[in-house]
């Protein structure tokens, strides 16, 4: 019998929801059978917790005396330069960003200990932050420099607005040149010496609804260990990808674009990174929940790491020189194994997302719907599905004559 | 006065280690006992010691490794995990050379075991967090 998402909704209120984890929803459907499991289960929660570099916050600082038009000015947040391309005391910071004397990859590998993502994080801490900005004054905002301490409990607003989380699936990275190559999948050794990934595989949000059916825009998760909700399409959301016959995409697909208030966030789930050589980006937790609503969408939700692949990338080369091919197709599992096979090597193996901390984020997420405390949200509309027919595009060079 | 100290010695690409560590005796009249020795994914040779002899012997040794281009280290130097810090992702585990690092199958934690460690120094710079830290 299908449920409706007001139904599950007053579960909750009642204490009465039945709520498992992503994880143990796998065991829960082989043993009571996918039927009996939809009708008793009403929400299985997801998470992640991985580097996801296309994540910012934007706040508002409150007006100076006398009044200072930051718009169109430089605006530094510890060094680190912030967007000022906003009203006057409306900033940005992206989780990229780089102090301007930063030696970046000049002291190669460079090691990028400080960036917009440890800014985030040291501001959810609660930690003073020091603004220093020039604009060139106006008639009504006469002031040309501030400095200044910052305090996230001092700001009139301040959002994490993440354009691009929680990838559907994602390339494995791997390196077939002679020398070590720092990149964004972190360090990969020499004649494939290792093998990275980032995924919570059978815990990650869009992997457990595969074509978008609950999780839509307006959908309420749980955000860097706060409440948040799906704000859009993420940036590449591309949907059209080849799938398994569960629908699983076999790579990078779908993507989420977050936001929530940063004031309720916690430093413990919004974590400055530092990839060396590549540089700075913030590790975000995640977590959705998906409501069944029927036994196919518990059928999604029962996918295991042996159901999903994903292709083996040369970062070396094919990455780069953006040229199709792949050295091989993997699981989840085997990638989680420590070890697999490729090119008829043994290749170890290591995560650059945490499956621990998805696991804790899952069961938190679990926990708060248990309590009462969060509610299921009906999507305002949908994501883009596969029917929307997305191309992702390249970019067409165009020369400037 | 009659010293023994670990120490770890890094070694670049083209000298060769053994040579080097046996004039140690030869010349020095000093003692080792060779307690791990391995290469780095940027091949740098590792090898960590416990050197013992005369005092004056003792420290023409070491002068004369640093001639050679050889890099010396405590291994009092000790690495250690800020447990605040680390996600348990696992990156760090296919970068140590010593495997120091282990991912547990069921809670996938990653276990740190410091004993292993011989304080290359690589993992400090390669986990993304920075949880690694050299302490002195
Ligand atoms: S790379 Fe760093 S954060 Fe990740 S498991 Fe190792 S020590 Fe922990
Ligand atoms: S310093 Fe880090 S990488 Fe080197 S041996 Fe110790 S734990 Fe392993």
């Amino acid at each position: 019998m299908a449920k409706t998402i007001d139904e599950i909704n007053e579960k909750i209120k009642q204490g009465k929801a039945v709520v498992v984890t992503a994880e143990e929803i796998i065991d829960i459907a082989r043993e009571k059978g996918a039927k009996k499991a939809a009708e008793e289960v009403d929400v299985v929660t997801t998470g992640t917790f991985g580097p996801m570099c296309s994540s910012g916050a934007y706040f508002n600082i409150g007006h100076a005396k006398p009044k200072i038009k930051l718009g169109g000015g430089r605006a530094y947040l510890n060094d680190v330069p912030a967007y000022t391309g906003l009203a006057a005391v409306d900033l940005f910071i992206g989780a990229n960003a780089l102090p301007d004397d930063d030696p970046r990859n000049k002291l190669y590998p460079g090691e990028f200990n400080y960036g917009g993502g440890h800014v985030i994080e040291e501001l959810v801490a609660g930690k003073d932050i020091r603004l220093e900005a020039t604009a060139y004054g106006t008639d009504c905002y006469p002031r040309k420099k501030l400095e200044t301490w910052i305090n996230i409990k001092d700001l009139n607003e301040a959002v994490l607005f993440n354009i691009r989380n929680a990838y559907q699936n994602y390339n494995v990275a791997a390196n077939t040149s002679d020398k070590t190559i720092y990149t964004y999948m972190g360090v990969l050794r020499a004649n494939l010496g290792n093998i990275n990934y980032s995924t919570s595989g059978q815990l990650s949000p869009l992997l457990n609804d595969p074509y978008y059916k609950t999780i839509g825009i307006g959908t309420r998760i749980f955000l860097g260990g706060g409440i948040g909700f799906v704000a859009w399409q993420g940036t590449q959301h591309n949907p059209n990808v080849p799938r398994t016959n569960k629908g699983v995409p076999r790579g990078g697909a779908g993507s989420l674009a977050v936001i929530g208030d940063l004031k309720q966030m916690s430093p413990r789930w919004l974590v400055g990174t530092s990839m060396l050589g590549y540089g700075c980006t913030l590790t975000v937790g995640i977590g959705v929940p998906i409501p069944i609503l029927s036994e196919e969408i518990l059928g999604y939700t029962t996918v295991t790491d042996a159901e999903i692949f994903a292709s083996v990338t040369d970062y070396s080369d094919a990455y780069p020189t953006m040229k199709p091919e792949t050295l091989g197709e993997v699981s989840y599992a085997e990638l989680k194994s420590g070890r697999v096979k490729l090119k008829g090597k043994e290749i170890p193996t290591a995560s650059l997302s945490s499956y621990s901390r998805a696991v804790e984020i899952a069961q938190t997420l679990k926990k708060w719907i248990k309590d009462g405390k969060f509610l299921l949200t009906q999507p305002v509309a949908p994501l883009p599905g596969v029917e929307a027919g997305i191309k992702f595009k390249p970019l067409k060079e165009r020369p400037i004559e | 006065m009659a010293v023994a100290k670990r120490i770890v010695l890094h070694f670049p690409k083209r000298v060769v280690d053994r040579a080097i560590v046996c004039r140690l005796a030869k010349d020095y009249d000093l003692e080792f006992n060779i307690l791990k020795a391995l290469v780095t994914p940027e091949e740098e040779g590792l090898l960590v010691l416990e050197l013992s002899g005369e005092q004056g012997e003792y420290d023409k040794g070491i002068r004369y490794l640093t001639e050679t281009g050889v890099k010396i280290q405590s291994l009092s130097q000790d690495v250690l995990r800020n447990e605040e810090r680390c996600t348990h992702c696992g990156a760090c585990i296919t970068i140590c050379p010593s495997g120091a690092f282990e991912l547990d199958p069921i809670t996938r934690r990653v276990a740190f075991y410091n004993e292993k460690c011989v304080a290359c120094g690589l993992c400090i710079k390669a986990c993304p967090p920075r949880a690694m830290e050299v302490h002195f």
